[in-house]
């Protein structure tokens, strides 16, 4: 009743080609934005923007990144806390290097630099492929930690060996730093998540995303018909660690603050951004971000569930519990929905279409 | 020129002047290769039988070990927890049988993945619940002393896992050739589908198979438990084994062990003549970046099955 498509007229191509052509969805993703931008900033308080929104919106990022790479070209790779790291690190050599720039270019150009480190860990994978290639992929991943740890010239030659994000104005506004406001850091977050998923799912509509597809599903095929494996699959690397590059810069500048290489490790974050792809939903970018809002909530739920209901427990058996709950749920969620959140909500949206009169 | 020479040249004089230092290196190469083969082994027996890439493996070896561990500590004596921790594998076998693999039959492979890393977290935090998770020693009561054999310094502990490891291999050579239940595995190995409709019940086969990985990774956990204690990070040695799947492959039980033996001494080799040039503390990577390299010429790993893709 609320929700169907029946009297919207498309009258040209481009309202057909629409990227939500429907105008309940349309009005949906207004609201959420609305949500997000004008109510969350208000409302939020430091610890849920600090503990919960800024890390989910820094896991988008990373999730698109990687659903490009893993969802739509088909490369499975473990290495996305290693593009992660080369992005953080490199904004930091940047912002550090040159004071004066603008820190929202030093993101992108470390993005870019991160995409040119991609490029090379990706050449492997016109030869090797599925899990062969995703263990080469941790090679990056340990490669490049080994390499920010052990050159001092990406630290620059701080004792402790960790990196700080010194702060930094964008158009007066105090943006990174220990001054940085939470919701300053997260509005910019916000506005980088927004802007890049919506160029992730422009991306994927297109004729890139089409030809990462065909190689997705079978890359003889789609040699014969007349794409280039080599060029497709090295600009899936480099597109995806664009997107982790920024995503790793957000997390050291907008979330941590100051960091060591542990931040961007295998377990905790390679790991946890497969998790939120796979369980989001492969190939779509709307279940990037469920996926990001379940792998990232769930902990924090855990966390705060003993006190909730009135528990109290050693914390080493809380963490152990939390872990074992974590685990368990992952294999639950792949149990009952093995293509993920992502396809749950298409049959949301077809038993929405259908409702109140089911037939 | 001086950074050239150092990188290519000197390393070799090093190796040719000090024949005794070096096969001391190479040999203690050997005997970790034989450690990281253990945990390999389990791995490429899940793999054949299921084409699952089991990430587990890893924790299945530590909470092979905080078991053992944690019937010992309990007066239990020797003999009878290792008989206990064999139960306990064979059990773990059964529940991810049932609870993990059969609802997730015929999922594609990543998926499959997927939740053996979830099975890896789910057992961490399981293990150290019910063991605790600070280090503890494990004494089964192997021998560890050194002695020198023609000027090169070698350890009984070390020697005694590379003979473990071979028996090990001979057991499962033995059981795969020569009783039925490893020729079902076998078939099931080759095909999946073939194997149903001649008669061989796959969710057997799968407990068989996953049990016997279980029982290897018991193996590995106490070589790897005896020698640097029972503790968390003894389930990343998960991460040492893949680059010994890879530059062996997959599908190949001899392949894990050259594999693992070339990994072994390879890091060592780098670790000992190139790792200073660089800063140390390369074994993290070194291992990777040789098995890439010969993934670059052989992509299905040394002895894995061709690949050959058809459209």
């Amino acid at each position: 009743m609320l929700y169907r498509e029946a009297g919207q007229f498309k009258a040209t191509y481009v309202a057909d080609q629409a990227m939500l052509p429907i105008v309940q969805d349309r009005w949906f993703i207004a609201a959420v934005l609305g949500l997000a931008y004008v109510v969350v900033p208000f409302v939020a308080s430091e610890y849920w923007l600090q503990a919960v929104l800024i890390p989910f919106l820094v896991f988008c990022m990373a999730a698109i990144g990687l659903n490009l790479l893993t969802g739509y070209a088909g490369q499975l790779s473990l290495g996305t806390g290693g593009f992660m790291a080369v992005g953080a690190y490199s904004t930091y050599k940047l912002v550090t290097m040159f004071p004066e720039m603008n820190v929202i270019v030093a993101f992108l150009l470390s993005g870019m630099i991160a995409a040119g480190v991609g490029l090379i860990f990706g050449i492997p994978s016109l030869r090797i492929k599925g899990f062969y290639l995703a263990v080469a992929t941790l090679a990056a991943q340990f490669f490049l930690s080994w390499m920010f740890n052990k050159v001092p010239w990406f630290y620059n030659y701080n004792p402790s060996g960790t990196i700080t994000a010194p702060p930094r104005t964008f158009a007066t506004l105090m943006v990174t730093g220990p001054e940085a406001t939470a919701e300053t850091r997260y509005l910019i977050a916000l506005i980088l998540v927004t802007v890049f998923a919506l160029a992730a799912k422009n991306l994927v509509r297109g004729r890139i995303g089409r030809s990462w597809m065909a190689i997705r599903d079978m890359d003889i095929a789609a040699e014969i018909i007349g794409i280039r494996p080599f060029q497709t699959k090295l600009l899936a690397f480099a597109i995806s660690s664009f997107y982790c590059g920024v995503a790793g810069a957000m997390s050291l500048f907008l979330w941590l603050g100051s960091a060591e290489t542990e931040a961007f490790d295998l377990l905790t974050v390679s790991f946890p951004v497969l998790f939120m792809v796979i369980i989001g939903g492969l190939g779509s970018i709307l279940g990037s971000f469920l996926g990001a809002a379940f792998i990232t909530l769930v902990p924090v739920f855990l966390t705060n569930a003993p006190q909730l209901f009135g528990f109290t427990m050693a914390t080493d058996l809380q963490k152990h519990l939390e872990v074992m709950i974590f685990g368990g749920l992952i294999i639950y969620f792949l149990i009952v929905e093995p293509q993920g959140f992502a396809r749950l909500w298409q049959i949301a949206k077809e038993k929405l279409r259908r409702w109140p009169f089911p037939y | 020129m001086d950074i050239l020479y150092s990188f290519l040249v000197a390393p070799f004089v090093d190796m040719w002047g000090y024949p005794v230092f070096f096969a001391e290196v190479v040999i203690n190469g050997l005997l970790t290769g034989v450690m990281y083969s253990l945990v390999a082994l389990g791995f490429v027996l899940i793999f054949k039988a299921s084409g699952v890439f089991n990430f587990a493996q890893g924790v299945m070896v530590l909470f092979a070990a905080l078991t053992l561990v944690g019937l010992m500590e309990h007066g239990v004596p020797v003999w009878l927890a290792l008989a206990l921790t064999m139960v306990v594998m064979v059990a773990l076998a059964f529940a991810i049988e049932r609870l993990m693999l059969r609802p997730l039959v015929n999922q594609p492979h990543i998926i499959l993945f997927m939740a053996t890393i979830g099975l890896t977290f789910f057992l961490e935090g399981f293990g150290e619940l019910l063991w605790g998770s600070n280090v503890k020693k494990l004494d089964v009561g192997i021998p560890n002393e050194s002695f020198e054999v023609g000027g090169i310094l070698l350890n009984q502990f070390d020697l005694f896992a590379a003979v473990t490891a071979a028996a090990l291999v001979g057991v499962l050579v033995v059981f795969f050739h020569k009783t039925a239940i490893g020729r079902a595995l076998r078939a099931v190995a080759d095909d999946h589908q073939a194997a149903l409709s001649v008669g061989i019940p796959l969710k057997t086969i799968w407990v068989v198979v996953w049990s016997v990985a279980g029982i290897v990774a018991m193996v590995a956990g106490i070589m790897w438990g005896a020698k640097s204690g029972v503790q968390f990070s003894l389930s990343l040695i998960a991460l040492k084994a893949l680059p010994v799947l890879i530059l062996g492959g997959f599908t190949s039980v001899p392949g894990a062990i050259i594999g693992g033996l070339i990994i072994g001494v390879g890091e060592k080799i780098g670790e000992i003549y190139w790792g200073p040039l660089v800063g140390g503390a390369i074994e993290n990577w070194f291992a990777y970046v040789l098995a890439l390299v010969f993934l670059l010429f052989r992509p299905q790993g040394l002895f894995g099955e061709r690949i050959i893709e058809r459209v």
